[in-house]
């Protein structure tokens, strides 16, 4: 196969890549002025005969929320654009607003147009402050260049962007928690319907969009979209229910390899091609033992399990939650289970919103379970205790509001599915690898 | 006496223009008023609250859900340095440095340091997986910090 070109990744690390200057010059906002010539539902079509999924985790077709929109709706519309990324593992949208923050903007201003919205808010994690900054000063070089504001490049289109900076809470990356946090209230997510495209932001039409995914309509929209389709997995023609994995996609690669990183790759990259190959294999020679496919609330698989293709149908033939954000972390054969465990149910309880009584009280039991393990005082029925309680939370038992309980509860499935010989063993052993470092950072 | 300036309030009032009602401005008072004051005061909340013509236990309500803000009791050091803990980290060493530097600075997560300088936090996910383990001084991200790296940029502050 011949060795991918990368697209979204291609201007970073090049000298100024942050200018809008620079931008141009590479050819930046054509397909703005491409799109702008085309009447908003054309640009919706382009888009949904692209394939285009989401990048945020949920994999939606972007096309197709777009048209969930009311039809003849008198405004205001809005976008939402969601840069609150911060499943553990993922840091695509961080490294392309710090390089190319542009080429998020004019996949935002196509996509504004397209929606027929006039106002994009962008929220972003509070954390990302460099991000903020590179991103602050490109929205300010579109306004001078009249790109944004009252008549987007002479077309009469009216385009505010707007930066707004979250407070560290993950849960503000659930569409609705962000919603209710840019509204200025605690993010306690929305019980849908109504869905955002109905009433969202404000109580009007809202489409949230990660920031991957607008990078991608830029393109998508410059090159067509039979260019997009040309890459990554096409629709299983046996499943009508299979929207296909389109397109190039930032894969984050951390934790146990010799070169972590954000590769670009088509679509349906297996998780061994990515540690073998790009990320130069596991360091001191040691194996790996398990792998997360996408953010630590899609699970883990095994060793057996990495030639399973990492598109948005693969990880979930592994018994995996889903692709979610293709940041895939490896984690060595030197490494306890039990122990990658607890940071799993650690980050999930602290991260938990509170709102529903089963994942506030179930991420805080799995945690204080597998801390009581870990302290050599476990027993054998605590993890049938802990299946329970995972199997129980969740919008798929249909206890909870948001995906954030299904996410916690299914590194707990995943390990104890596939790793239990070895929790049974540090169980009957009443091992205790509880580090005097964690003492600082207890629940 | 009112705790906020009028360039504090002349900030705040800039950003109506941005959302269709006031309460939206809630975050932005909020970061506002920390990053100046280092906590936000029951006072504060209540002078955000007449600003933005909402009740202040709505601004309170909002405020206390984002662990982020600090009231009087509990103010913020002129930096505050967050050690990610997320499993990214912690598998290259993460949980350790937070330790180094919780026995450095002679405090534990979320204290302050006896000179009012540094507050110390561990962080959920940084982002910043591939430099690993990372930290971040107010909104600025080191990666691949060592507890000796750690020490030279704590010193530099």
């Amino acid at each position: 196969m011949p060795k991918f070109k990368p697209v979204l990744l291609a201007r970073v690390g090049k000298p100024d890549s942050a200018l809008l200057s620079t931008y141009q010059r590479d050819g930046g906002y054509e397909a703005l002025k491409k799109a702008l010539s085309m009447p908003p539902d054309d640009v919706i079509n382009v888009v949904k005969e692209s394939g285009l999924r989401g990048r945020g985790g949920a994999g939606f077709p972007t096309g197709v929320k777009w048209t969930f929109l009311p039809k003849g709706h008198p405004g205001p519309i809005y976008l939402a654009v969601n840069a609150d990324e911060s499943e553990p593992g993922t840091f695509n949208n961080r490294i392309l607003m710090e390089e190319d923050p542009h080429q998020i903007l004019e996949g935002i201003a196509i996509s504004c147009h397209a929606i027929r919205a006039n106002t994009a808010y962008i929220y972003l994690r509070y954390e990302y402050g460099k991000s903020y900054r590179v991103l602050e000063r490109a929205i300010e070089e579109c306004y001078a260049a009249g790109i944004f504001g009252g008549n987007v490049l002479g077309t009469g289109f009216r385009l505010d962007v707007y930066l707004h900076r979250g407070a560290a809470a993950y849960i503000c990356g659930e569409e609705t928690g962000l919603i209710e946090s840019l509204e200025g209230k605690r993010a306690w997510p929305r019980i849908k319907p109504p869905f955002p495209a109905i009433e969202g932001l404000f109580r009007k039409p809202t489409i949230v969009n990660n920031i991957e995914t607008m990078a991608c309509v830029t393109h998508i929209l410059g090159r067509g979209a039979a260019w997009f389709k040309s890459i990554g997995v096409p629709a299983d023609p046996a499943n009508p229910r299979d929207a296909g994995s389109y397109g190039p996609k930032l894969y984050c690669l951390s934790g146990h390899v010799n070169r972590p990183g954000c590769y670009e790759l088509p679509l349906g990259v297996t998780a061994r091609e990515l540690i073998e190959e790009h990320g130069g294999g596991v360091p001191h020679g040691r194996n790996v033992k398990a792998v997360v496919p996408g953010g630590i609330s899609m699970g883990f698989l095994a060793a057996h399990e990495l030639d399973i293709p990492l598109d948005f149908n693969g990880p979930g033939k592994a018994g995996c939650l889903g692709l979610g954000t293709a940041a895939v972390i490896v984690i060595d054969d030197a490494t306890s289970m039990v122990d990658v465990l607890y940071n799993c149910c650690r980050f999930f309880s602290h991260e938990s919103c509170g709102q529903c009584t089963p994942c506030r009280e179930g991420t805080a039991w799995m945690t204080k379970i597998l801390h009581r393990i870990r302290s050599g005082q476990g027993e054998l029925r605590d993890l049938d205790l802990l299946l329970e309680v995972a199997g129980s939370m969740g919008i798929i038992p249909g206890t909870t509001i948001c995906g954030l309980s299904d996410g916690a509860a299914w590194p707990v499935k995943n390990a104890l599915q596939k790793f239990r010989p070895e929790f049974e063993a540090y169980i009957r052993e009443r091992r205790s690898t509880l580090k005097p470092a964690e003492m600082w950072s207890a629940h | 006496m009112p705790v906020l300036t009028d360039s504090m309030r002349e900030r705040i009032t800039s950003l109506f223009a941005r959302y269709p009602n006031k309460q939206a401005v809630t975050l932005p008072a909020l970061h506002l008023v920390q990053q100046e004051f280092r906590h936000v005061s029951l006072e504060a909340v209540k002078e955000i609250a007449a600003l933005l013509e909402l009740r202040p236990a709505e601004v309170h309500d909002t405020m206390s859900f984002y662990g982020f803000f600090r009231d009087e009791q509990h103010p913020l050091g002129q930096h505050r340095v967050w050690v990610c803990r997320s499993l990214s980290c912690a598998l290259r060493g993460g949980e350790e440095l937070l330790a180094a530097l919780c026995e450095r600075l002679h405090v534990r997560p979320g204290e302050t340091t006896a000179d009012g300088k540094i507050t110390l936090e561990f962080a959920e996910c940084l982002g910043a997986c591939e430099g690993a383990p990372c930290i971040l001084v107010d909104d600025q991200c080191a990666m691949h910090v060592t507890a000796e790296k750690a020490e030279q940029i704590l010193r530099n502050l």
